[in-house]
């Protein structure tokens, strides 16, 4: 163990043996906040992540005549059930399966959109988006740029489960939002439960350019807010502050906005220092304006994302925070990320940026 | 594996004695087989682009039955174990059982010799075993231990073994890999054959084709094997292909269709290709028609998209080794008590390594940041805190 961390070993002792005490493997490394602030006035329903995903696609198909979805097994609802029911509501022709052939998926939805459909493609795992990487990056992304404008695929959305799941190993569990925020022409959005799944999705569906919507798959069944029962959109590109403080910026979307409120609190019980906690949901464009905002008031910044450090989207939010707020910052700014190794089947509890982790990456940022 | 040959061994030495002058079959009770050897026909073989196919009819002896039917026998109780394994939850994640289409492997094995090599899709656990890894190997690596082939750090889909260049979880990844590793057979004239398995959903691929064209534009000596068990994950073939002839999907690459569900129509194609690919004719499709029992993974129950009473009929009238046992029986290749033996020999050896898959231990967590590069260059991972960076170290052996 001596070896394996080279400083601050006390922390990482403490983790191991904590996992190691847990007579079952963890199956989840956080503790989910529900929203309680509803977005729209209105009733609502109890539903979980899953469920607000597949209201958000029933309301489209119900009002967009010619919105299709499609993808592999999604006529049965797909592996996580999010189109479940919905071949039955809106017949075979507008819910369908494709071949397991995730290329031609996104190259069927780049042609279907650009033609004027409503295309909500299923990616059955984010990590099987790869043999699809080309269509994405360089015919969705650019046929707005390169035909002119004369052609565009924006009624394009491709939804994909992303992120740590609890035992996912290798291709199961990788949040690969970095890859797609280097590529001008696409957005990228990640809710971070029910009832931002739902607005930000349909606004992905609306939005004029092809987007795409990675979901963190552990919170499909174990997130349930009270989700508006009525159609309403979040809007795009906007990060949303969950707490607020001055002691420093938490950064994080997906799963770990979760951990983070959790570190927030912590900080807020064990150090009596209260921090901003922005979800980014909106990964490309991001929002500049509210981060800086904010890093500015407080001085100190701690980004935190599953997906390995070295060119995570977090090293493009610290570059544009040290130069936005050089003069303002009291600390470098920190990132807490996952490992730069393959995502390990057997050590997933030490391989995630956890609360442990981003509270010590904080505490250090407040004593620097 | 290993462990399971002597015993054979020794049954076959008892057979030995009887097979020449066969005395004991004169008692009522024989425990061990009266004949050396049988003949079968095999359900014809479909050809395409091809004018003659494998042969018809295969001998079979008494031996090699036996080796056979342990082989199916110990496939089908380690996907039973791992089944089980999954339900406690010892087995995390993804797990990809092989039940029902173990004459594919077994069958195919047997006529594969020492230099042809494999490289198949993520229901692999039956392969990886029959390639040389021990049962404790793959059961350990399915649950994340030690003794696993990968050390527990692949898990389910990510096992190896020598000339198995492993499972692969990325549907069709593995057959351009497999015309890559046919390539090095040919360059290095190591007389080699490789064989790329995928399934009926992986057909649809696009890397496929791009594999077939290299294939045969080089002439690679690649067998690209279908397994078409009729559901890629839910989604029936005719739903998803427009055609399901996989054994002509080659195109300009002739093709056979097999009987997956038969051991010996399995080997003779094999047999068949092997010669045809070691001609220097080039690449083959064989399309080996079988049916998985289980669901695609675990977390699919199976049902959703076929009737139970579809799977039962397949166990009821086709079932690889159920099959595979009455026509031994009936030619007399095999006694029940021989079989019988075998049965608790391989239970007793799958039991075994399930309980070692249970109590093994698991790699030390400074294994976390090993073998990511062959050399590091910083020798240091970086992640997670800044500044409290993890040692690169090397355990595995570099080839």
């Amino acid at each position: 163990m001596a070896s394996l961390v080279t400083k601050k070993s006390g922390l990482f002792v403490r983790l191991v043996k904590n996992v190691n005490d847990c007579t079952k493997r963890l199956s989840s490394h956080f503790i989910y906040y529900p929203d309680n602030e509803k977005p729209v006035e209105g009733e609502t329903t109890k539903m979980n992540m899953m469920q607000a995903i597949n209201n958000a696609m029933d309301l489209t198909l119900k009002t967009d005549p010619t919105a299709v979805v499609f993808g592999e097994d999604v006529a049965f609802g797909g592996v996580f059930r999010c189109a479940l029911g919905l071949q039955e509501k809106y017949g075979k022709e507008r819910v369908f399966n494709t071949p397991l052939c995730e290329q031609g998926i996104a190259g069927f939805g780049i042609g279907l959109a650009t033609a004027g459909a409503t295309a909500i493609a299923e990616i059955q795992f984010a990590d099987y988006i790869f043999p699809a990487f080309d269509q994405i990056i360089n015919e969705a992304a650019k046929i707005r740029y390169r035909s002119g404008g004369l052609f565009d695929c924006g009624a394009l959305t491709i939804r994909a489960p992303s992120g740590a799941v609890g035992h996912g190993g290798l291709y199961h569990s990788q949040s690969p939002e970095a890859f797609f925020a280097h590529v001008p022409g696409l957005r990228v959005v990640v809710p971070r439960g029910p009832i931002t799944a739902k607005g930000l999705l349909l606004s992905c569906i609306r939005e004029r350019d092809p987007c795409l919507f990675l979901e963190p798959k552990i919170l499909y069944r174990s997130a349930t807010e009270e989700v508006p029962v009525e159609d309403y959109t979040l809007p795009l590109g906007k990060a949303q502050v969950l707490r607020q403080g001055d002691a420093a910026t938490l950064i994080g979307w997906g799963t770990q906005v979760h951990v983070l409120l959790e570190v927030a609190q912590m900080a807020e019980e064990k150090l009596g220092v209260k921090c901003d906690v922005i979800d980014l949901q909106s990964i490309l464009p991001w929002d500049e304006d509210t981060v800086c905002n904010s890093v500015k008031k407080t001085g100190r910044c701690v980004i935190a994302h599953e997906a390995p450090l070295t060119s995570g989207f977090g090293a493009e939010l610290a570059a544009t925070i040290q130069e936005e707020c050089f003069l303002h910052l009291e600390a470098p700014v920190s990132r807490v990320a996952g490992w730069d190794a393959p995502f390990p089947h057997v050590f997933e509890p030490f391989y995630l940026p956890d609360k442990w982790r981003c509270l010590q990456a904080l505490t250090d940022t407040l004593h620097y | 594996m290993s462990k399971l040959v002597p015993s054979v061994a020794k049954l076959l030495a008892g057979n030995s004695v009887t097979k020449a002058a066969a005395p004991v079959a004169s008692t009522s009770n024989a425990k061990y087989s009266t004949k050396s050897q049988a003949s079968f026909e095999i359900k014809p073989y479909k050809l395409h682009k091809l004018d003659k196919g494998p042969a018809t009819t295969a001998t079979l002896t008494s031996e090699d039955a036996l080796k056979l039917y342990e082989q199916l026998a110990v496939i089908r109780r380690i996907e039973t174990a791992s089944g089980n394994l999954y339900r406690e939850k010892i087995i995390r994640g993804f797990c990809h059982l092989y039940s029902g289409q173990e004459a594919v492997a077994v069958g195919m094995r047997a006529a594969m010799r020492d230099c042809d090599s494999v490289i198949t899709a993520y229901r692999c656990h039956g392969w990886t075993h029959l390639m040389g890894a021990s049962v404790a190997g793959v059961l350990c690596e399915l649950t994340g231990r030690k003794t696993g082939v990968s050390r527990g750090k692949g898990g389910s889909m990510h096992l190896y073994a020598r000339n198995f260049y492993g499972g692969n979880g990325i549907v069709g990844a593995q057959a351009p890999l497999g015309a890559g590793v046919a390539f090095k057979h040919k360059y290095s004239g190591d007389g080699g054959v490789n064989f790329a398995l995928y399934g009926d959903g992986a057909a649809n691929q696009g890397q496929l084709f791009e594999a077939y064209n290299m294939a045969k534009l080089w002439d690679l000596p690649v067998v690209f094997v279908c397994e078409n068990n009729g559901y890629g994950m839910g989604t029936s073939m005719d739903r998803s292909s427009a055609s399901t002839d996989y054994y002509s999907r080659g195109d300009y690459i002739p093709g056979i269709w097999v009987d997956g569900m038969d051991v010996l129509a399995a080997r003779e194609a094999t047999r068949f290709c092997i010669e045809y690919c070691t001609s220097g004719k080039g690449p083959l499709v064989m399309e080996m028609e079988t049916y998985r029992y289980s669901g695609h993974s675990m977390s699919d129950p199976g049902t959703s998209y076929r009737t139970r009473d579809e799977i039962q009929e397949v166990r009821q009238t086709r079932d690889p080794i159920t099959s595979f046992k009455e026509k031994l029986l009936s030619n007399e290749l095999a006694t029940p008590d021989q079989l019988k033996e075998i049965d608790s020999k391989v239970r007793e050896v799958v039991d075994e390594a399930t309980k070692l898959a249970k109590t093994d231990v698991e790699i030390g967590t400074e294994e976390l940041s090993a073998d990511i590069y062959a050399d590091c260059q910083e020798p240091l991972i970086r992640g997670i805190l800044p500044n409290t960076p993890l040692t690169h170290i090397a355990v595995a052996q570099r080839n």
